[in-house]
């Protein structure tokens, strides 16, 4: 069953053209590529499906709901949970406030229960906290819960981000070149861990990575984009080999091979 | 926080708060004494709930006065409507009696007002942000004050009086410090509202937006919906400090409340540390009774004052207490008091 369909789509931002025309379809349960050179358009991508940026053009369908024009938090309570290119913690706060704010569209009590602490306010905060650290938990992160993201090492602070975004329960899930400023030891346990996520939270996964590594090794359906639009998709071995990737990607030669 | 410690702080405080009560009954505290303790609730919940917008949300509100100055009107206004006798008839429209129990709902309503007159920033707060609605906070309080300069039922520019005898006439029905029991409970009243929402994951929402709104938005945040509640609740709280400052000294007027009092409000936040609930109560406490020391200055203050902002700023740039709170020096209050 496709989850996010997205039609025609197109993002400009005056003269440029970031993403033009863009056709995606991602199956249910999957675990797809998004790669490209630099200024690409990758990021904007996420942006219009995670609702932050409004698209020039075009649809985007999630789960049966045209998304496009919902604000990011809407977007979120529907099912789509992400990570960013360059973390966005809220770093001084501690890791479980993190974790706990990202369930803020699901309280489950009333605005003004907080201030009289109602029986119902007491057993949802306790329900957030308790899921909360379940999550944690479950990353082995427990330890740091009272932590400050911002003195945690760069490897950590990609764990809980990811942890965030899985609190909302999302159904796909959009991470944005989450090796990025691993050392290689990192990318290993990385790769491992996506893959883990992936069979155990019951949830597609849509990457968009550099370091091909990562990409080779987990995705099943890569898409390669460059000036915003599409130049292939495919299975790791298909984009490999495919001329116009390798032109696109010339003089990146080698981190296409690493 | 234990329930026994929960227990001890509230009759420990109650206990005091009787007894000030009793000693301002019998004339065992001075006046003035009495009349410095109620200028510090009254800055205490202006400085707090400024706190909410320019502490925790962290956006720069520089019009709080505005909102002060609507529920001290409003709350005056009615007061005065309502139990000041007709000079033909020499009956009021309510029964004075009444005013005893009426009066704390008059200060919630002029709160209520002020909160909904809170709209004028948080409208404009959903699509602009720092300088730009700065500029915006400063309009709002200019506008407040020049419409309330040229509202003729208000007395424009000369002031409202009669508050006084509104005072009065509970006191004549029974004796009792009216004003010290409810500044001081209003006061129990909004930091007890403020940490209640500031410690809930709902309030912290707030928290998210000052440091990363973007981050907030996406991670299930509904931002406008929070700088509604927020800017609702701060402007709200600054009416109920408006009408307790109005029946303090009995009478108002536009100039109470121009940009120099929002300048206070700024001051005794970033004193306190943007960020800390105690650390705002701290310096309300210390700015006003410093304000009254330096009173025999007179407008020399105004420069001691701003300089004293200087060397905080220079020296201190996160305020006495930063972000931390007064457990966080002295563990043991943890006991006793949860701050976050
Ligand atoms: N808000 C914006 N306003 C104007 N231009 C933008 C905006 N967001 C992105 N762009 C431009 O759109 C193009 C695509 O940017 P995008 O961030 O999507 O690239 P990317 O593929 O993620 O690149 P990278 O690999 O470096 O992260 C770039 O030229 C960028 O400058
Ligand atoms: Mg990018």
């Amino acid at each position: 069953m496709s989850l996010l369909k997205i039609t025609d789509l197109t993002q400009r931002f005056g003269g440029l053209t970031a993403v033009s025309d863009l056709q995606v379809d991602l199956e249910e349960g999957g675990l797809y590529g998004l790669i490209g050179p630099n200024g690409a358009g990758k990021t904007t991508i996420f942006n219009m499906v995670s609702g932050f940026y409004t698209p020039t053009e075009g649809t985007i369908d999630f789960d049966g709901t045209v998304i496009n024009g919902k604000k990011p938090h809407s977007v979120t309570a529907l099912g789509i949970g992400r990570t960013f290119q360059n973390i966005r913690l809220w770093h001084d706060m501690t890791v479980l406030d993190n974790i706990r704010l990202s369930q803020h569209y699901h309280l489950g009590y009333s605005v003004f229960e907080p201030f009289i602490r109602t029986k119902n306010y007491y057993s949802n905060e306790k329900r957030i906290e308790d899921k909360s650290m379940e999550l944690l938990g479950v990353f082995n992160l427990q330890d740091i819960a009272q932590e400050f993201p911002k003195n945690l090492p760069y490897g950590i602070q990609r764990r809980v981000e990811i942890a965030r975004a899985l609190a909302a329960n999302p159904k796909l899930l959009l991470l944005d070149e989450p090796a990025a400023g691993l050392s290689s030891a990192d990318v290993v346990d990385l790769i491992d861990h996506i893959r883990w996520i992936h069979d155990n939270f019951d949830i597609t996964i849509w990457m968009i990575e550099h370091q091909m590594e990562v990409i080779m090794n987990l995705c099943k359906y890569i898409k390669v984009i460059d000036f915003g639009k599409t130049i292939a998709e495919g299975t790791p071995d298909e984009i490999q080999k495919n001329p116009q990737v390798i032109k696109a990607y010339l003089g990146d030669e080698e981190e296409m091979y690493a | 926080m234990g329930k026994y410690q929960q227990k001890t702080i509230i009759i420990g405080g109650g206990i005091l708060f009787a007894l000030l009560l009793i000693m301002a009954q019998f004339k065992m505290i001075d006046l003035y004494v009495q009349s410095v303790i109620m200028f510090i609730g009254v800055n205490i919940i202006f400085a707090t709930s400024l706190s909410i917008v320019n502490g925790y949300m962290g956006e720069f509100s520089c019009g709080h006065a505005g909102f002060m100055a609507v529920g001290a009107y409003v709350s005056s206004l009615m007061s005065v409507m309502l139990f000041t006798p007709d000079k033909a008839t020499g009956l009021s429209v309510l029964p004075p009696s009444m005013s005893i129990y009426l009066f704390p709902v008059i200060i919630i309503i002029g709160g209520v007002v002020a909160g909904i007159a809170g709209l004028l920033v948080a409208i404009p707060s959903f699509k602009t942000r720092d300088d730009y609605l700065a500029i915006i906070t400063i309009a709002v309080n200019f506008i407040i004050v020049t419409a309330l300069n040229n509202m003729e039922v208000v007395g424009g520019s000369r002031g409202y009086m009669g508050m006084k005898k509104v005072i009065y006439g509970m006191e004549g029905i029974i004796k009792f410090p009216y004003m010290l029991f409810w500044v001081i409970t209003f006061t129990i009243f909004a930091i007890f509202l403020i940490r209640r929402f500031i410690t809930s994951t709902y309030g912290k929402g707030i928290i998210a937006i000052k440091q990363d709104e973007v981050a907030a938005e996406i991670m299930s945040v509904d931002t406008n919906h929070m700088k509604l509640v927020a800017f609702m609740f701060s402007s709200g709280l600054a009416g109920i400090s408006g009408g307790l400052f109005a029946h303090v000294i009995g009478y108002v007027n536009p100039g109470s409340f121009s940009i120099l009092k929002s300048t206070e409000g700024l001051v005794m936040v970033y004193l306190g540390g943007m960020g800390s609930l105690s650390g705002s109560v701290i310096s309300a406490i210390l700015f006003t009774i410093l304000l009254e020391i330096l009173r025999p200055l007179q407008i020399l203050k105004w420069v001691i004052i701003p300089l004293m902002l200087i060397l905080v700023m220079q020296f201190r740039p996160e305020g006495l207490m930063g972000d931390k709170e007064l457990s966080d020096f002295f563990p043991k209050l943890k006991k006793y008091f949860k701050f976050k």
